[in-house]
């Protein structure tokens, strides 16, 4: 029987000719991953295996983002435990602040995740890692003490569904929208346990950061892992921040997929996620009169370049809405540099915006812009849960960068093409 | 490795806020973990339960949050195995990963009700029901899972290793 992308990195890691779904395999890992929330519950459990040393010092990566610059005490306190962990183990590649960044923009910048890995992270947005052409999944804090100490992971093969792309995206339509289009057409478990996996000549209409957005959406649709064919453009960005060899895998032509769905990319207009799940999804000219309060463009999901330049695009010579809040919060450092260079931040901050440093701040209701009781905000992260962003009768309306950039300046959700 | 046991036969959706809720996390304590287990769907359960004892549900269970004290209440209780038609990803992985067999099985499931004896074969995937006489294959755990098991948790086979 043919296997998919994601069956054959598996296979290949656990040195198997032939994997099939539902299989049990324990497999060698390329990166174990974690981050201040999720590491101090896993050194815990590292302690008590009794390994003193992580099984190779290059392929852990320790990145507190979640609640740094340290928002209180106990963050502070959770950071300074990682750090000292990091720095007995000798962890190569832990990033204090200055270097850090939003860990999922982070790893593929710093050249730590290359098509053919196989990744787990403490983190469920770890799937990111797919648009290289990688299988990374998001686990829990005992499976990364045991990856830590071992360099290795159990998984059950899963079965795939298939997403042909073809076409290529209209006016301001990105990554988001097709991600957001494909999570409201299959439902928030509609590929639970199983693999998304893109590919067909619409691909090359989508950039590495599309791509990045779209990965980083699988888990919402309930899926272990999303994962991108490999082509020119994978392999220009590899070369480009990675000095580590790589492999691609591509499905071989009598791959078993469950389903098979074709998107036709000219096709997808602007969409919205309204409250209180991502796939609740309408498209921009069916959002009717919505008044917000805040607007929030970054995170994970949308903190990289191409999503900055858009939302400075849309904000430059303009005003943000009197009486609107838009946070503006840059993926990591590099990021951050690079937009100050091009004059992105000046046109963001003199529209009325703030920018901030790299951080998850507001994207879980963390710091940097907590939202009150009764008030709306239109985000380009990648929940929209009950209290995600703040109070219970809080609102998140999750969007493009281009639909984010256009409801600050009008204080309501926006299709940017009115701008 | 062998588990036999009485049947608490549960159906879809049973998810880690009924396995165990929210108010009793303040605890990692497996043994008070346990004596709040399924209160809220199944409020005889503890009283019930007997070591050995065997969990059937229909699909998805444990969905919803990653707590680990999850399946440590299930396990604790006395519970030896759980069987369901599906799982919740995140679930599963816990699950081994502190030590509680469980597997997939939808006939089994199906051809199973509340208070039936049954038998597991860990190392073969045999289910029996010894109620109805009748058997079921399931897919039998590789070596490093009974592995795992037969350590009790991940943390724990890694130390003997
Ligand atoms: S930006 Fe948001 S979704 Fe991404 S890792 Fe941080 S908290 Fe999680």
């Amino acid at each position: 029987m043919g296997m998919t992308m994601t069956q054959k990195i598996l296979a290949a890691h656990t040195g198997l000719e032939n994997v099939v779904p539902g299989q049990l395999i324990e497999a060698d890992l390329d990166l174990v991953l974690g981050n201040d929330i999720t590491t101090p519950v896993a050194v815990t459990e590292f302690t008590k295996t009794g390994v003193n040393k992580v099984f190779d010092k290059s392929k852990v990566a320790i990145v507190p983002d979640h609640f740094t610059p340290n928002k209180d005490i106990k963050a502070a306190e959770q950071c300074k435990l990682v750090r000292e962990f990091a720095c007995k183990m000798e962890v190569e590649n832990y990033f204090e602040i200055g270097q850090m960044g939003i860990e999922h923009c982070l790893i593929p910048e710093k050249g730590l995740a290359v098509p053919g890995d196989l990744i787990i992270g403490a983190d469920s947005h770890t799937c990111t890692y797919g648009a290289l052409g990688a299988f990374s999944t998001g686990v829990g804090s005992t499976d990364m003490a045991a990856g830590m100490a071992t360099g290795k992971a159990w998984f059950k093969v899963p079965a795939a569904l298939k997403f042909v792309l073809k076409g290529k995206p209209q006016g301001w339509v990105s990554g988001k929208d097709v991600i957001l289009h494909i999570i409201g057409m299959i439902g928030v478990d509609g590929a639970l346990y199983k693999s998304m996996e893109f590919m067909g000549e619409g691909l090359i209409n989508l950039s590495m950061d599309d791509r990045f957005t779209m990965a980083n959406m699988a888990i919402e649709a309930g899926a272990k892992n999303g994962i991108f064919m490999v082509d020119e453009r994978t392999i220009e960005y590899v070369k480009e921040h990675s000095t580590r060899s790589y492999k691609v895998y591509e499905p071989d032509s009598d791959a078993v997929y469950e389903k098979e769905y074709v998107i036709d990319l000219s096709t997808i207009r602007p969409t919205v996620a309204f409250p209180h799940l991502p796939d609740n999804t309408r498209t921009i000219d069916e959002v009717g009169d919505v008044s917000i309060d805040q607007v929030v463009i970054g995170s994970c999901t949308n903190g990289r370049m191409e999503d900055l330049r858009v939302t400075a695009k849309i904000l430059k010579g303009k005003k943000v809405k009197k009486g609107i809040r838009c946070i503006v919060f840059p993926g990591t450092q590099n990021i951050y540099l690079q937009a100050v260079k091009e004059g992105l931040v000046t046109d963001i901050v003199e529209a009325g915006a703030v920018f901030s440093t790299p951080t998850c701040g507001p994207c879980l209701g963390g710091h940097m812009g907590i939202l009150a009781k009764g008030e709306r905000a239109v985000s380009t992260t990648n929940r929209n849960f009950v209290g995600r962003m703040g109070h219970v009768e809080s609102e998140v309306y999750l969007a493009s960068p281009a639909v984010a950039a256009a409801s600050a300046l009008t204080g309501k959700i926006t299709d940017p093409d009115d701008i | 490795m062998k588990a036999k046991g009485k049947v608490f036969r549960y159906q879809d959706n049973v998810d880690t806020d009924v396995i165990i809720p929210a108010r009793h996390l303040n605890t990692s304590d497996p043994k008070e973990l346990a004596s709040h287990c399924m209160e809220d769907i199944d409020k005889d359960f503890i009283k019930n339960v007997k070591n050995g004892d065997i969990i059937v549900a229909d699909k998805n269970f444990g969905c919803g949050s990653s707590r680990e004290h999850a399946p440590i209440a299930i396990k604790a209780s006395g519970i030896s195995c759980v069987i369901a038609t599906t799982f919740a990803r995140i679930f599963y992985r816990n699950a081994i990963n502190i030590g509680l067999p469980i597997m997939e099985c939808e006939e089994a499931v199906k051809g199973t009700e509340q208070g039936d004896e049954l038998e597991v074969d860990f190392d073969t995937g045999l289910i029996r029901n010894l109620t109805k006489g009748t058997t079921f294959n399931a897919q039998p755990f590789p070596e490093f899972m009974q592995k795992i098991i037969a350590a009790d948790g991940l943390i724990n086979y890694i130390k003997t290793k």
